[in-house]
This record gives structure tokens, C-alpha cells and sequence, in this order.
């Protein structure tokens, strides 16, 4: 029989495997049982909306908020001044407005539901075979674990590729961890709570054009109110016109230069091809170390923005659509030529309770060592002894600890803050900070004086772990990796958002 | 057309001895390029260069998709015009090469790597991360 199989292997022809299509060997009970979709069992935080159509993040009250203050915004003006600026000076004026509003609606909508470039976490069988090589190429010697970064030079600039113990596989160049949405995201700008969404290598373009064309709406906006005023004031006095047509736009004034400044800083980004990460960690910058250089970078300005993005859209890595297909095929008893398979199987149920040994390890090491976190330089450290980067942040980096989205004009200095670390997540940590820079931003009237983002230096977060009871030494760390998971400190991030829209409100 | 048994009755009826994943290489960047190198574990089963040849194709339809060219321009412009909805109505020229890909492991399959117990995974079931080659248990 098995001689039979070998040879039907040889002879026959073979259709490809679809995941997509259902099995003919299903038995009658599996046939009964509803078919799920991936995106029912996703591991990470998002919500799905439309069958697995649309994807956002699981906190999506901001995004609902920038909807309804763009909606009230466009309507008031094409209630109220539209109609007089048609008559008395063009009606091309509301078309462009229209155009422009529509144009906005398509690219936010664009970026909060589209997948920003999730990467999938690794199969068992892959995250079995990666702890089996690091094993190998390390050599477990007692208690100290294997490091897990990895060295790979690309165009002559060396760049370490971070171990994911959430996802189990070594993060490609550029891609972070979200933790907020707990999925490791491919050139991974920032998580974006005004859109609802991480921001990456998917849907940076449509971010980008969605802050461009609101600049754009806002200044049209603005610029036909106060033209709308200046008409009416001709004619019945300034007074009066302010009577008649009264301030409905007070979110405008307000958010103007904020846009305006985030769209030159983004400009900047794409120009040099970088993310928000990437700049505020200053990783390409040239104080860093004279060879020091960023090697994505495509040479000059225009071959840059146009990789951005007009360079081809990559589809989504996840298949949310797809059908979950039982797929298990029998294991063989290892043999002896080839041990592989069984052995990788014990070693990885054997790697998982390491694993949440490790995590409730660095628990008790973050909770121990926070102080000295802040002393640190900002990237973590991730199973090494010595910090990775040597020195401080430069001082623009604290500055949008605040957020990113923070109008952040080009070549204004930044005022420092007392916290250089950013990976840190803790609330202890943050707090402080969100109303250090609130102060800050208050006495800079080009500062947004909104909520900061979430800004999600996006280090690598474990999902909460099992709290073993560990039994290795607390004293070997590998871990001083910053950036843990905190419910607490998600909660207190969020308090933050809505404590700085409440100052919003009341300006 | 004769008896034709689908890979997954293989995967059913032959047992799975091991499993090679073929890492990515970034060395060129973060374009989709997958290592050459040899694995030990299919020295028995397999011809290197035979194996190296699928190796580099594969890496050649993952740079076409991806490369920045006038075709990739063209398309973005004109998305960005449309407000990006042109996609709901034509695929994209990555989606075209990522079918195209499917075709060429799918062929290989059957010609060169099911015969030989073989069976590569297409790399787009595993995000783009390995080419995973499942190695079946040679009772032969």
C-alpha cells in the first residue's frame, strides 16, 4: 500500500492547494459545522467590520470624533456660505470645495479600514524551527538565554532584526510591533488614533494624502470665510457682518497650522524615506556617527516620494476573507535520519513555558528596574546586556513623545523634556510626561494644543502572558526590554487622549 | 484527463517527516528575497542547483512585482487621481505577479517537487515570511 502511494505520487497529476477551497476528504460531522473566516479567530486587537472587509483598531472613538468635525465643519460652510460666495463671486467655489471634501472622506476612510501591512504571526511548525536555530547557533548554556537579534547588512549600514515574542519570528527591517493593536505592522510609521488605525506600509499614502487634502480643505475653508466676511463687512460694516455670519469655525483656526505643520513634517518623511519611528529615534541620523546613513533611501527627493506613493501596493498579508482550513497532516515517528519534526514538536511546547517564564521574568525586572529605565537610551534591550545605542535621544525625539502628529514645523527647535526614554510604556512613565509637554505646547502657539497621540514607539509588546510562577533566577537579564504590556497603562493613554480633547473643547 | 489525486489526499495519505523553512534575505532592503542557500535536510531528496534555479526565479517575479517602474507609476497616479477606487474594479500589477507566482510553484510542484516526495508551500500563505518546504516521509 505504501509502495502504491509513492507511486501515485509519481504518476498522477496534482492540483494546487488552495486554502480557499474545501476539502473532499471533510468527514459529514465537519460538514455540519459552520465555515469560519480568518478573521473571526485574528490573534490580534482589531475589530472587523463587513465580513472581514474592513479592519480598524479596537479603540475607534477618536476616529468617529474626526468623522463627525469633519462632517460639521464641510456642512456648515456649504450651508451657510457657500450659497452667498456662489452668487456673488463663482460657483466653482463650492464644486472645489465638494471635491476636496469628497477626496478627504475617500482617503480617511481609505486608511482606517484598510489592513496598514500585518505581518501574520508564525505557524507553530515555523516558530519551532526559528527556536530550534537560535538554540543551535547560540548554544543553550544554562540559565542565560540565546540573544535574539539578529545582524543583517543591508547597503552597507548594519541593521538588527528584533526577535517578536508575540508573533514568534524576527521582524523584518522597518516592521514594529503595535501595541495597541498587537500585531507586528511592515514599515511600521505610527498608530494613529484620529484615523482608528496603524499606520504602515499599506496605507501610509492614503494617510499622507488624507492630512494633505484636509490642509487643503481647511485652508479653502478658512480662506472663503474670511473672504465671505470681508464681502459682507463692505457692504454693511465689519460689525455687522460678524453679527450676520457669526464664528462656526472655531476647530478650524485651531487645527489649521496643526495640519499644516503634520503635512510638512510628513513631506519631510517621505522625501528621505523614513518613518516616524525611524526619525524620532533618530536612527539614520548623521549625529549619530559619520557613516551613518539611511540605507532605504532611493538617492534623491523625487525617486523617493514617488516610491511612496506611486510605488506598487502590496495586498495584505493576512487573507482576512479567507476560509479556515482544518489542515493537519499525520506526523511521522521520527526516524533515524530524520528527527526533525517530532523533536521540534516537544522542544516548542517546551519553548512556550519558557517562554512565559521568560515574560513573567521581565515583568518583575521592568517593575524592579523602572527607574533605570529612564536613565536609558531608547531602544530596548532585548536579551543583551548593554543598551543598543549608546548616549541620549536628541531632544526633538521627546518633543513627540507627545505625538507625532503634534504640528511639528521644520527646523523649530523642540523643548526637551525630562524623559528621554521612549520605549517605555509603563503609565507611571507617560503620565508625567503628557503633562510636561501639554505645558510646553501651550506656550508655543504653533503647538497643537490638542491630546497628543498615542505615539506608539513601537517596541515589541508581549499580549499578557500567563503569570507562571517562575523558578529561574531573577538576576540573568535578558531582558531590560522596555515596552511592556500594562493594561493600566493602556487605559491611562486613552484617559490621556480624552483628557486632552476635554482641553480642546474648552479653548 | 486519468485519475488525477489533488497534494492535499497526498498530505492525507503520506506522512509529513519534516519541514524546511527557507528564510527571507535582506540584504538588498525590505524587498521580498528569499535565501538561496542550499538546506542540508533536502540534500538527499533533491538536485542543489534544481533547487537554487526555483530559489532565484522565484526571487525575479517577487523584484518584478515589486519594482518601481513607469507600469507602477502609472498605476499610482491614476489611483491617486481616482481617489483609489479604480482597485475595486482592477487588480493591482503586484496581485497579477503574485498569481503568476502561484502558477510557477504550482507547476514545479507537480513536475519537479512531487515526484521527489517534495511539496513547496507558496510564500504568500505564510505572509511573505518562508518558503516552506514539507519534506514526506520517502517509503519507497
Amino acid at each position: 500500500m505504501h509502495l502504491g502511494v509513492s507511486e501515485s505520487m509519481r504518476e498522477c497529476e496534482y492540483s494546487q492547494i488552495s486554502t480557499r477551497s474545501s476539502t473532499p476528504m471533510e468527514t459529514p460531522y465537519k460538514k455540519r459545522t459552520p465555515k469560519m473566516r480568518k478573521w473571526e479567530s485574528f490573534p490580534g486587537r482589531n475589530k472587523f467590520y463587513c465580513n472581514g472587509r474592513i479592519m480598524m483598531a479596537k479603540q475607534t472613538g477618536v476616529f468617529y470624533l474626526t468623522l463627525v468635525l469633519i462632517l460639521v465643519t464641510c456642512g456648515l460652510f456649504f450651508t451657510f456660505d457657500c450659497p452667498f460666495l456662489a452668487l456673488q463671486l463663482t460657483p466653482v467655489i463650492p464644486v472645489i470645495g465638494g471635491v476636496l471634501f469628497l477626496f478627504v472622506l475617500g482617503t480617511l476612510l481609505r486608511t482606517s479600514f484598510s489592513d496598514p501591512g500585518v505581518l501574520p504571526r508564525a505557524t507553530p511548525d515555523e516558530a519551532a524551527d526559528l527556536e530550534r536555530q537560535i538554540d543551535v547557533a547560540n548554544g543553550s548554556t544554562g540559565y542565560r538565554p540565546p540573544p535574539r537579534t539578529k545582524e543583517v547588512v543591508i547597503n552597507g549600514q548594519t541593521v538588527k532584526l528584533k526577535y517578536c515574542f508575540t508573533c514568534k519570528i524576527f521582524r523584518p527591517p522597518r516592521a514594529s510591533h503595535c501595541s495597541l493593536c498587537d500585531n507586528c505592522v511592515e514599515r511600521f510609521d505610527h498608530h494613529c488614533p484620529w484615523v482608528g488605525n496603524c499606520v504602515g506600509r499599506r496605507n501610509y499614502r492614503f494617510f499622507y494624502m488624507f492630512i494633505l487634502s484636509l490642509s487643503f480643505l481647511t485652508i479653502f475653508i478658512f480662506a472663503f470665510v474670511i473672504t465671505h466676511v470681508i464681502i459682507r463687512s463692505h457692504r454693511s460694516g465689519f460689525l455687522n457682518a460678524l453679527k450676520d455670519s457669526p464664528a462656526r469655525y472655531p476647530f478650524t483656526e485651531i487645527s489649521l497650522c496643526r495640519l499644516v505643520g503634520l503635512s510638512g513634517f510628513h513631506t519631510y518623511l517621505i522625501s528621505s524615506n523614513q518613518t516616524t519611528n525611524e526619525d524620532i529615534k533618530g536612527s539614520w541620523s548623521s549625529k549619530r556617527g559619520k557613516d551613518n546613513y539611511n540605507p532605504y533611501s532611493h538617492g534623491n527627493i523625487f525617486t523617493n516620494c514617488c516610491a511612496a506613493l506611486c510605488g506598487p501596493l502590496p495586498p495584505s498579508l493576512i487573507d482576512r476573507r479567507g476560509f479556515i482550513q482544518s489542515d493537519t497532516p499525520q506526523l511521522a515517528p521520527p526516524t533515524n535520519g530524520i528527527t526533525m519534526y517530532g523533536a521540534t514538536q516537544s522542544q516548542q511546547s517546551h519553548m512556550c513555558d519558557q517562554d512565559q517564564c521568560i515574560q513573567s521574568t521581565k515583568f518583575v525586572l521592568q517593575a524592579a528596574a523602572t527607574p533605570l529605565l529612564q536613565q536609558q537610551s531608547s531602544q530596548p534591550v532585548i536579551l543583551t546586556a548593554s543598551p543598543e545605542n549608546g548616549g541620549s535621544l536628541p531632544g526633538r525625539a521627546s518633543l513627540t513623545l507627545g505625538g507625532p502628529c503634534t504640528s511639528l514645523p521644520l527646523g523649530q527647535p523642540t523643548p526637551p523634556t525630562s524623559t528621554p526614554s521612549l520605549s517605555c510604556h509603563e503609565a507611571t512613565d507617560m503620565l508625567p510626561i503628557h503633562g510636561h509637554s501639554h505645558t510646553h505646547n501651550h506656550s508655543h502657539p504653533l503647538q497643537e494644543p490638542v491630546a497628543h497621540h498615542h505615539f506608539l514607539t513601537p517596541e515589541e509588546v508581549p499580549s499578557p502572558p500567563g503569570m507562571l510562577p517562575c523558578g529561574s533566577p531573577l538576576g540573568h537579564s535578558h531582558t531590560m526590554q522596555a515596552g511592556f504590556y500594562n493594561p493600566a497603562s493602556q487605559d491611562s493613554l486613552h484617559e490621556d487622549s480624552v483628557r486632552g480633547l476635554v482641553k480642546l473643547s474648552s479653548v | 484527463m486519468a485519475e488525477t489525486h489533488s497534494l492535499q489526499d497526498m498530505r492525507q495519505q503520506a506522512a509529513v517527516a519534516a519541514k524546511v523553512f527557507i528564510q527571507r534575505d535582506y540584504t538588498k532592503g525590505t524587498v521580498c528575497q528569499f535565501q538561496t542557500k542550499f538546506p542540508s535536510e533536502l540534500e538527499t531528496r533533491i538536485d542543489k542547483q534544481q533547487f537554487e534555479e526555483t530559489v532565484q526565479t522565484l526571487n525575479n517575479l517577487y523584484a518584478e512585482a515589486e519594482k518601481l517602474g513607469s507600469q507602477s507609476y502609472i498605476e499610482g497616479c491614476l489611483a491617486c487621481l481616482t481617489a483609489y477606487t479604480i482597485f475595486l474594479c482592477m487588480e493591482t500589477h503586484y496581485e497579477k505577479v503574485l498569481k503568476k507566482i502561484a502558477k510557477y510553484i504550482q507547476e514545479q510542484n507537480d513536475k519537479i517537487y512531487a515526484p521527489r516526495g517534495l511539496l513547496l508551500t507558496d510564500p504568500i500563505e505564510r505572509g511573505l515570511r518562508v518558503i516552506e518546504v514539507t519534506i514526506f516521509e520517502d517509503r519507497s
